[in-house]
């Protein structure tokens, strides 16, 4: 008898303090619970109701099927954003990675006033977007830009920037390289965490730089080079404050700055389409989902993982 | 010695690529800062000068005229100071929940946070907007807002990694001394998340202060405008006062490099963190 009330009293207290751990559980959850109903759950699930109906503040909102889906792929401007937003993905996200890289080794020397250096590359990141776009504008000015007065004293005839379809695209690549700050910081801790062993055994063997650099530095660094294309491709399908800013909303010239979700943007809240706007940012996410699959897909094969 | 002259040369080479590298980014950013000090006609020389001849600092009492600047500064510093109030109350809480208490649904819960950290903006971004513009809250701050205080899902992400990390024999050792979860929580696991807790608060900050797509969308009014919104409006009417919009986006800007001066290693922490650890 006494053996078995010994037994029970823990079990009852234990049992107490459980559902106590599970309603405390439940209770610090609570604000994000409503959040994620509220703010993603819901407006998920409406998202793709409003993509099937022709919903505009005015409009009810009738279902209308797969209507806005087939205008879509009718509609000019719609393909023009896609050709802008991939054709600067495209040029942006390679180049950012291989000067994103250059600067990390860069960066990741042992000299003196290293923090200062860092300091430096970081401080563009820091220049909110309306204001970077802003100062770009004024750099890349043809005729009084700073940035064709340096070319002009190399003797180079610079280009017109932002005056031109052909060089507008370009234009906005070279500022937001400018901005690679953060991606350099990521690769930077990537730098740290590779063992300083492997560079010993190298300089053993007498390994050149480059050797060092192609058989070495750069495979460990796959798994963060690959964390930096996976954003990088997702942050430039979303590209909107810089080309928004940059021409106040116009894509020009020519809509060469119009950008897929300056297109959604547009829709939605310019033209209050907001139906033809949803099915807008379903398509977004189906070619972000299969980007990142892609480049996960392909990761088996180039991202070296250190001890593997 | 041959060695050593071998290093010294290699370390001079290294600083010849730093400083060259440096010039380049730093040169827009100082472009930016002498701009602001120009007399306009200067703005228009060719070929560009460096210094402000004369300096003049009027053109920030200027700016701030043209457009209704303390106006939109303290639109901004409302909409920046209590989301970020709301992501230091909200996210530590849930993450500790999920990090370190045990309750049916639980990790469900955490996968399906993970999986909306997936779904881009663009996708909630219209339904949220009918919603709040139900809720008669379009043309107000309070969407800017009151999201913050339920929670971001990448901060919850991140401070639950945290959280983790801290030993369990620290929450054995309060509840045998008899403390509640939330003296637990309150006392012990939150002090400690601290550093975790500054560096989402400085993303918050930099998000609310830079952002440009939430007040474009929701606030209507010119009075409720936040700096993003003012400086555009600058573009739109004084397109050619270069010398004002340069002083505008410098006194933008000095607020983050102020917080990144004071707060570098956990800015710096906080990003290598979310990059690769997280």
């Amino acid at each position: 008898m006494e053996k078995t009330e010994l037994g029970k009293a823990p079990k009852l207290r234990k049992n107490k303090r459980r559902s106590n751990e599970s309603l405390a559980g439940w209770l610090f959850a609570l604000p994000w619970l409503i959040g994620l109903a509220v703010f993603f759950i819901y407006p998920l699930l409406s998202s793709i109701y409003y993509s099937f109906t022709d919903y505009s503040i005015l409009q009810s909102g009738d279902f209308i099927g797969l209507a806005n889906y087939r205008e879509l792929f009718q509609d000019e401007l719609f393909w023009i954003s896609i050709y802008n937003t991939v054709y600067f993905a495209v040029l942006f996200v390679p180049l950012s990675i291989i000067f994103g890289v250059a600067l990390a080794m860069v960066l990741n020397m042992r000299v003196r006033g290293m923090a200062v250096y860092r300091t430096i590359f970081f401080l563009p990141t820091l220049v909110p977007h309306v204001a970077l776009a802003i100062l770009w504008i004024w750099l890349l000015n043809p005729q009084f830009g700073l940035v064709n007065a340096m070319l002009d004293f190399f003797g180079i005839q610079g280009p017109p920037w932002l005056g031109s379809t052909f060089w507008s695209k370009p234009a906005l690549v070279l500022m937001s390289l400018w901005g690679i700050g953060q991606a350099v910081i990521i690769y930077l801790a990537g730098l740290g965490d590779i063992s300083q062993e492997y560079y010993e055994a190298a300089e053993v063997d007498g390994a050149s730089f480059l050797q060092k650099t192609f058989r070495i530095t750069l495979p460990l660094l796959t798994p963060v080079i690959f964390f930096n294309l996976v954003m990088g491709f997702i942050g430039a399908f979303q590209q909107f404050t810089l080309p928004y800013a940059m021409t106040n909303g116009t894509g020009s010239p020519a809509d060469s700055l119009t950008f897929y979700v300056m297109y959604l943007y547009d829709n939605a809240f310019s033209y209050f389409r907001m139906g033809y706007a949803s099915a807008m940012a379903w398509i977004l996410f189906v070619i972000i989902m299969l980007l990142t699959a892609i480049v996960f897909w392909s990761s088996k094969r180039w991202v070296h993982y250190q001890g593997d | 010695m041959e060695a050593t002259t071998k290093k010294r040369v290699k370390r001079i080479y290294a600083h010849i690529v730093l400083i060259l590298a440096s010039i380049v980014f730093l040169v827009p950013f100082i472009w930016m800062v002498s701009t602001s000090f120009k007399p306009i006609t200067q703005v228009f020389t060719f070929p560009p000068e460096f210094i402000p001849r004369p300096f003049q600092w009027e053109n920030y009492i200027e700016a701030t005229k043209y457009i209704p600047f303390w106006t939109y500064t303290y639109n901004t510093a409302v909409i920046t100071g209590l989301s970020t109030l709301g992501v230091i109350i909200s996210c530590p809480l849930v993450a500790y929940s999920f990090a370190k208490l045990r309750w049916r649904g639980r990790d469900a819960l955490f996968a399906v946070t993970i999986g909306v950290m997936m779904i881009p903006a663009q996708v909630t971004m219209i339904p949220l907007f009918l919603l709040f513009n139900q809720f008669g809250w379009v043309g107000t701050n309070l969407p800017l807002i009151v999201p913050a205080f339920f929670g971001v899902p990448f901060s919850i992400f991140l401070l639950r990694q945290f959280f983790k990390g801290l030993p369990n024999t620290l929450r054995e050792a309060a509840k045998i001394d008899g403390a509640s979860e939330w003296r637990i929580y309150w006392q012990i696991m939150f002090p400690l998340a601290k550093p975790a807790v500054l560096a989402i608060a400085l993303f918050q900050f930099m998000a609310s202060w830079t952002d440009f797509l939430g007040p474009l969308i929701y606030l209507t009014e010119e009075a409720s405008y936040t700096l993003s919104l003012g400086l555009q409006q600058f573009q739109n009417q004084q397109g050619s006062q270069w010398h004002l919009m340069m002083a505008v986006s410098t006194l933008m800007t000095l607020p983050i490099i102020i917080l990144f001066f004071f707060m570098q290693k956990t800015f710096i922490k906080g990003i290598t963190f979310t990059g690769i650890k997280g």
